[in-house]
């Protein structure tokens, strides 16, 4: 006792001290290395925002805003408009999101509410390596494997039966090519279905239990409850979820490459080929030079695809985190 | 109401329909392996890893491509890893509740799931261009992009999980904040940030669509970051969609390379993690 007070007369603010002076340095670093990281995460956005539209601005003054709604893809008279690429990309990603949908709320119905708890870790894991597998390989898989089966077994069926029907029809035209606008959808939707359906086994899971208790209390069926109360209890989260694979599936570049058929024209057939514009810049950036009205063209294209990203993104956030917040 | 017997069948058919949802999709997953196994596997031999891209006929490998992606993620990862967990770090601790880590927060989410290639394109106008010529520190740079947000989230979300009483108790003792955050809520989430990591190295390993404007692909060896450097996503997409049957052989080896890659590494992230808690 006596050591311990005479310990603490002699020096008794040293060690405090000394705990300060490696904060005193260190600590204003260390606060300012994170608040700089923060800060950079912040500004990037708007870095690739600002500089993507004054890469294209050569673009969009040239030709206007007229741009946008231009049907025209011509290099040989140097006519750009996006009307093509943003038709392709929203008609192939709502293609994906209507395949995707009906698998997803049955895949979260399964792995919430019928899976086995043996099963239901591992049939959720493999799920959630369908988003692992690269862009690229989904590409290959889809260009020898999907397309073949697509022009021998799909298209031709679907070509004499619903494309002899007037109006609907016009959605099954052309010849069976095997690649396009359907085939394009459908890979897409593959690619989107384990962000979908990782979100609404999810959102499904903070249901609370006695709500769907209280449901089966009075009768309701496995099916019922899913339908009556889970779901409507995690609408906006749900719809969140959507919004995502929706924005997934608009910027996806490679796997689309490989199948859509790459062709700057107008179509309303689900078979006919098409761009989109993430296709249309990984297909025709090789060719364009430095400088010239493609590139610029290109540039603002891709500007055009990062505002319907941002909006469909931004919306699919603020549903998904409404409830949370 | 429709009677018990209808609402009882209508049940057992969605439950059979979902339970079969699920074994599509599982299917779907066993088909993209199968045919990665079935047309890699044969193309696979030892001289892919040693012998460089060659012309078609001439017993090429993808030595170069492997080796180029390994150098731009490790300098991805090198970039990135580092301001994904300090950003995710702010977001966590210093800035929690203020209006610029929300706004971050926001800005991060959506870099999340942007699409890949305008990175690739944001890096050429920033870069490319105004130095002049493809580069495999522009590739490194766009895949950085691509690493960044995954860490930041990932790390965010772990360091939520610490509980503020450790962090309290290891302030009561004096310890100054940058030892608080390292020794102690860093460590605590370790686990959970490795997660991060490994899961950010598995997306950037795969990325094609930021690369094809940046470091652009070379068919020669090459280890200079200031020269066009191969990469595996990119060697895949050019042979793929060529005319000549040895060179896609070799897409599907590496494909089959880079799939397997990815898959382990989720698979080993997954165990990281619940092996962690």
């Amino acid at each position: 006792m006596e050591a311990t007070m005479d310990g603490l007369g002699s020096a008794p603010v040293e060690p405090i001290s000394k705990a300060k002076g490696t904060g005193r340095i260190a600590d204003p670093i260390f606060v300012a290395l994170l608040w700089g990281s923060g800060i950079f995460v912040l500004i990037l956005l708007g870095l690739i925002i600002a500089e993507l539209f004054q890469g294209g601005l050569p673009a969009l003054q040239h030709f206007g805003l007229e741009f946008i709604w231009t049907a025209s893809w011509n290099p040989v008279t140097e006519n750009y408009g996006a009307l093509v690429m943003i038709y392709g990309t929203l008609f192939s990603a709502v293609i994906a999101v209507v395949v995707a949908l009906p698998l997803s709320f049955g895949i979260a119905f399964f792995l919430t509410e019928i899976a086995p708890q043996r099963l239901k870790q591992p049939i959720g894991v493999a799920v959630q390596l369908l988003a692992a597998v690269p862009s690229i390989i989904y590409g290959m898989w889809g260009f020898f494997v999907i397309v073949p089966l697509m022009a021998a077994y799909v298209q031709p069926p679907l070509i004499d039966t619903l494309g002899q029907l007037p109006l609907l029809g016009l959605l099954f035209q052309g010849p069976p090519l095997g690649s396009g606008m359907l085939t394009a959808g459908l890979i897409l939707a593959v690619m989107i279905l384990p962000f979908i359906t990782a979100m609404f086994v999810e959102t499904l899971e903070s249901v609370p239990p006695m709500l769907k208790e209280s449901a089966y209390g009075v009768g309701a069926t496995t099916y019922e409850v899913y339908k009556n109360v889970s779901v409507p209890y995690g609408r906006t989260a749900m719809v969140g979820a959507i919004m995502l694979g929706l924005g997934r599936a608009l910027g996806e570049t490679m796997a689309v490459t490989f199948v859509i058929g790459n062709a700057t024209r107008l179509s309303a057939s689900l078979f006919a080929p098409g761009a989109t514009i993430a296709s249309a810049i990984a297909n025709e950036f090789p060719e364009a030079q430095l400088g010239s009205l493609k590139l610029t063209s290109l540039l603002q294209l891709g500007f055009i695809l990062f505002v319907i990203s941002f909006i469909v993104l931004a919306l699919s956030r603020a549903l998904v985190r409404s409830r949370m917040d | 109401m429709a009677s018990l017997a209808a609402r009882r069948s209508k049940d057992a058919v969605v439950k059979a329909l979902s339970t079969g949802f699920a074994f599509l999709a599982l299917f779907l997953l066993g088909w993209i392996l199968w045919t990665l196994l079935a047309r890699g596997l044969p193309a696979l031999s030892f001289s892919v890893f040693t012998n460089v891209t060659a012309p078609p006929g001439q017993n090429g490998g993808l030595a170069n491509a492997i080796v180029g992606s390994l150098i731009q993620v490790g300098i991805a990862m090198l970039i990135g890893a580092p301001i994904g967990i300090f950003a995710g770090t702010f977001l966590a601790e210093n800035g929690k509740g203020t209006k610029i880590a929300a706004a971050a927060r926001f800005v991060n989410d959506i870099l999340l799931s942007a699409p890949s290639i305008l990175v690739g394109l944001f890096i050429y106008t920033l870069l490319v261009v105004p130095l002049g010529g493809f580069s495999g520190w522009a590739g490194s740079l766009a895949l950085a992009i691509l690493v960044i947000p995954v860490v930041v989230r990932t790390t965010e979300d772990m360091l939520n999980l610490v509980p503020v009483g450790l962090r309290e108790a290891a302030f009561a003792l004096g310890a100054p904040q940058w030892k608080v955050v390292m020794f102690i809520t860093w460590r605590a989430a370790r686990a959970g940030i490795v997660t991060g990591l490994l899961l950010a190295i598995a997306r950037a390993a795969g990325e094609t669509a930021p690369l094809l404007f940046t470091s652009l692909g070379n068919n020669a060896w090459s280890l200079d970051l200031n020269s066009p450097m191969a990469s595996l996503p990119v060697a895949i997409y050019q042979y793929a969609g060529s005319p000549f049957d040895d060179w896609v052989a070799l897409a599907w080896a590496g494909a089959l390379i880079i799939t397997v890659g990815v898959l382990v590494l989720n698979v080993v992230s997954r165990l990281v993690l619940s092996r962690g808690h």
